[in-house]
This record gives structure tokens, C-alpha cells and sequence, in this order.
């Protein structure tokens, strides 16, 4: 009986649209640039994802409190302003407690600035909703964002060097596949993801 | 001289930009339904990334360095970018309208490619001169282009392929990219 209530609640409808319905990666098909450069290993996959989330959540929250300040003309610059903000705090703190993965994931943390989820979501909902939901919705988004990332840098780190957080897992007579940590693994493991997904969740293009 | 080639060719086929370091991923899926909107795109993108190379360099030079600001680099680089796309989409309304029908709609989309931020971050952290910055701007920018003419070539063809309705769209978009990115390995050698 909960559990049908829980279905009709907005908060639910939120987060089950940004994890599957509208998920950013597989559905929208936004943010992919990240999604395909930091998938190789499952950490920084991780480290990635959770920075997304953060800055989601932040900027989202930020633009809804301020909402009815931003003049409307210039809402993109202030967006980026807001949004660049969390980047370098994301950037500082990487750097100060995580160097490995900071050197691993490079150029991309300052790029999460024109990672197009973060400027869609604040453009698409927190302007129009108060802050409470404009942060469960960036929140929902970010996780959609980092379980995709997650699971194709699970199949890449598996299938390129045998590992899973450089925990052995395969045999050792397992031949590694090199091109998946490469530049054409990313292409094709997200293609044939986001294939699966739209199968289970019968969402078609309009050709 | 040397180092000028390595860089503009390195920068096209080595480590092209879509194909190699996966930046400017959105437009080259969003943009390549055809071949003419493809290269409408790629010129401008070619024009806003030179241009956004030379005045990066100045402001890292002159200003983030002269006062200790290195740490706001990505919010400096990135307002550099959206005033600059902002004053050439004005410049050329007012001096070219020809030109502008052409390339009017893509130019705002450029402030969210992550290309022209890559590139100006790429050039600083390589620590290249401004010549170097500049050359090497304008070849990545050459490089997005040929990438994205190619693929919209291949994908006007794929219009009269039969794919399953789930493939449709930017999944198979994906693969094809892949493959592309397998034949850009060739390259590999060249230099």
C-alpha cells in the first residue's frame, strides 16, 4: 500500500526520471563527451560521476534560490559563472586529496563547465521550481549520469586491461582487449549501451 | 618550422580532436545530419577556436599570471569565450548578413562546445607560445571539421539503411564514430 502511494509522490517522479526515464546519457543523450573520455577505469569513472553530481546538485540549488534575480537575457553567462564556480571547487578538491585521478582525468574536470547536463537542467527545471527540487532533480540527473558511467567503465577496465578498481578478476591467460581502453572502445561500449537501454525501456528515435 | 608542422598535423590526424580526445562530441552528433550544416558549423567553430586561442594566451599572460590569479583560469577562459562568441555573432550581422544566414545558428551553440574550452586548456597546459597556440587552435579546429564532414557524409548515406528502431539515431551515430576513430589509427605513424 506505501509503495503505491510512493509512485504518485513528486520527489519519486523526479528521481526515477533522471536515473531511467530521462536519463541524461542513454535518453537525452547530453554530457556524452565526458562520458566517453573518462570511462576507461572504473575510478575515475567514479571520481568523475560524483564530481557531475556535486556540481548539479550545487548549481542547481544556487540558480533556483536566485531564480527570480537572474535577468533573463543574461541567464547563460550567469549560469556559467555559477556553475565554473563548483568546477574549481571540484578542480581544488581533486587535486588537494585525489591526485592520482586528478592527473588521470586531466582537462575533462574543467570541462564539466560546458557539460550541456548541467546547463540543461538549470535551463529545463531549476528556474522554474524551488531549491528543495531543483536539488533532488540535478541529485537524480548526476546519478543517472554516473551509473552509466560506472557500468561502461566497468566493461572497458574488464575487457582492456582485466581488472575492476585494479582488482584482478580475469584469469590470466585472458587476452586484454588494448583498443578498449583506446578511443574506439569508448565509441562503441556507450553506442551498444545506450542500445540496450533504449531496447528495455522501448524508448525509438524518430528516424 | 618543425614544431609548427608536428603541431598542426598532430593536432588534425593524430590526436583529432573528436576522434582521439573526445571533445566536441555534442555537435558533432547534434550538427551531422547534413553535410551542409556540417561545414557551415565547422567554419565557425574553425574562425571561433583561432581567435579564442590568441585571446586565451593574452589573458593567461597578461593578467592570471601578472596577478597570481592561475586558479580562476577556467571562469576566466570560459567568460573570454562566451563575450567572444557574443562579438563576432554582431560583428558578422553587421558586416556580412550573407554570412550570418549561413552560420547564425550555430554560433551560440559554440560557447557550450567543450572543444573551444579543450583547446585553450590543451594550449596552456602545454605551455605553447602564442604562435604555437594560435597554429594549434586553428588545426584542431580543422581537424573537428574534417571529422564532422566525413561523418555527415556517411550518415546522409545511412538514411536509406535499415536499422533496428532501438539502433536509430545517435547509438548507431556512436558505432560509426567508433569506426572512424579505428581509421584515424592509421594515422598513427605519420609523424
Amino acid at each position: 500500500m506505501k509503495l503505491v502511494r510512493l509512485r504518485y509522490t513528486r520527489w519519486f517522479n523526479i528521481l526515477r526520471d533522471g536515473i531511467s526515464h530521462k536519463n541524461p546519457i542513454a535518453v537525452a543523450v547530453l554530457g556524452i563527451c565526458s562520458a566517453l573520455a573518462v570511462t576507461n577505469r572504473v575510478e575515475n569513472a567514479i571520481a568523475m560521476g560524483l564530481g557531475v553530481t556535486f556540481v548539479l546538485m550545487a548549481s542547481s540549488a544556487t540558480v533556483s534560490l536566485l531564480r527570480s534575480f537572474i535577468p533573463s537575457k543574461l541567464r547563460m553567462v550567469t549560469y556559467m559563472v555559477i556553475i565554473s564556480t563548483y568546477v574549481i571547487t571540484v578542480q581544488m578538491f581533486l587535486a588537494a586529496y585525489f591526485p592520482v585521478i586528478s592527473r588521470a582525468l586531466g582537462a575533462y574536470v574543467g570541462l564539466i563547465i560546458t557539460n550541456c547536463i548541467v546547463m540543461g537542467r538549470a535551463e529545463a527545471f531549476a528556474v522554474r521550481n524551488n531549491p528543495r527540487y531543483s536539488m533532488l532533480d540535478g541529485l537524480a540527473s548526476g546519478l543517472g549520469y554516473t551509473l552509466v558511467l560506472i557500468v561502461v567503465g566497468a566493461v572497458r577496465e574488464l575487457l582492456a586491461v582485466g581488472t575492476l578498481l585494479n582488482a584482478q578478476v580475469m584469469p590470466d591467460s585472458f587476452t586484454t582487449w588494448t583498443v578498449m581502453a583506446l578511443a574506439p572502445g569508448g565509441f562503441f561500449i556507450v553506442g551498444l549501451f545506450i542500445w540496450g537501454i533504449r531496447e528495455l525501456i522501448h524508448y525509438h528515435e524518430a528516424a | 618550422m618543425n614544431t609548427y608542422f608536428v603541431i598542426f598535423f598532430g593536432a588534425i590526424l593524430i590526436n583529432n580532436f573528436v576522434l582521439t580526445r573526445f571533445l566536441g562530441i555534442c555537435p558533432f552528433l547534434g550538427v551531422s545530419k547534413k553535410v551542409e550544416t556540417a561545414i557551415g558549423m565547422s567554419l565557425a567553430v574553425m574562425f571561433v577556436m583561432t581567435v579564442a586561442s590568441v585571446a586565451t594566451w593574452a589573458v593567461q599572460e597578461y593578467i592570471l599570471l601578472n596577478y597570481d590569479l592561475l586558479y580562476l583560469r577556467t571562469i576566466a577562459f570560459i567568460l573570454v569565450i562566451a563575450v567572444l562568441v557574443q562579438f563576432v555573432e554582431m560583428v558578422i550581422q553587421k558586416t556580412s548578413p550573407t554570412l550570418y544566414q549561413a552560420l547564425g545558428v550555430y554560433l551560440p551553440l559554440i560557447t557550450t562546445n567543450c572543444a573551444v574550452l579543450g583547446v585553450t586548456i590543451i594550449n596552456m597546459n602545454e605551455g605553447y607560445t602564442l604562435m604555437q597556440s594560435t597554429v594549434h587552435g586553428f588545426a584542431a579546429a580543422v581537424g573537428f571539421g574534417l571529422a564532422i564532414v566525413v561523418f555527415a557524409g556517411i550518415r546522409e548515406r545511412l538514411e536509406f539503411a535499415d536499422v533496428p528502431p532501438a539502433l536509430q539515431g545517435f547509438p548507431i551515430a556512436l558505432i560509426i564514430g567508433g569506426l572512424m576513430s579505428i581509421s584515424f589509427f592509421g594515422f598513427q605513424g605519420l609523424l
